[in-house]
């Protein structure tokens, strides 16, 4: 899975490109992580999922796990673009409450 | 009456499970389904070989078989394996359920399977594998969005 980022008015975002599952998700967690290490005064962390073509319950888990990261940086995050199907699982799992949509 | 069947059988690795999806997808597409008929069942195919390697297997190698089957509109699907076995299913499909917490694992993969598929099951012996059943009958006449 690729991951790039742009940071953008103290806006992180981190764009995630390809298939979400439990085999493609441990690289994507590094590298999400090193992001968020080095933009620990962002303000705002944006995951864009517009290119994800594929998603299981494994992008639930990687959702939550950067959420805890982010907030013990008290850094509010945001997943951005989520489609139908990706839409389906995070609503299902009522993972917006935590994570909501941006805008 | 089956009109089509299909069995596969793969190593418990994890980069096979987008092979698994991907060509329960394609045997499926005979069925005429919907972009989102498509997607739950890949997504559910994708739990229940996800859950033979984390689970079943524990990083282990061990053999997983898919086998699908094709009666008028309706797919019929089982995943098994002969791995450790699950000791309380009850627990198990409960949404949020894991016995992995520290792993980022969700717990949500059975409840997947539950909600996108039209019937599931699940049947398990310790120490002698597991398997899930789950069928889908697809509405042709609904139109891809």
């Amino acid at each position: 899975m690729e991951v790039t980022s742009c940071f953008n008015n103290g806006k992180l975002y981190i764009t995630l490109c390809g298939e979400m599952d439990e085999y493609s998700a441990s690289s994507a967690r590094i590298k999400c992580d090193n992001l968020i290490d080095s933009y620990v005064n962002a303000k705002k962390i944006i995951i864009n999922l517009a290119r994800v073509a594929f998603m299981d319950s494994t992008g639930i888990g990687f959702l939550i796990g950067r959420y805890k990261k982010a907030s013990r940086l008290n850094i509010p995050l945001f997943v951005a673009q989520p489609d139908f199907a990706a839409d389906k699982i995070l609503n299902l799992s009522g993972i917006y409450s935590l994570i909501p949509k941006a805008e | 009456m089956t009109t089509n069947y299909l069995k596969l059988q793969f190593y418990s690795h994890p980069r096979n499970q987008a092979f698994a999806r991907d060509a329960v997808a394609a045997f499926c597409v005979e069925l005429n389904p919907t972009l989102s008929d498509i997607s739950d069942v890949k997504c559910a195919v994708s739990e229940a070989v996800t859950n033979c390697t984390v689970h079943a297997y524990r990083g282990n190698l061990g053999l997983v078989c898919v086998e699908c089957e094709i009666e008028d509109k309706k797919l019929h699907i089982k995943v098994s394996d002969t791995g450790r076995g699950i000791a309380d299913i009850q627990k198990a499909v409960q949404p949020f359920y894991t016995t992995l917490p520290s792993d980022e694992r969700s717990g949500m993969g059975f409840t997947i399977m539950q909600t996108f598929m039209d019937e599931f099951s699940v049947n398990s012996i310790q120490g002698e594998g597991t398997v899930v059943y789950m069928s889908k009958t697809f509405n042709s006449e609904v139109e891809n969005a």
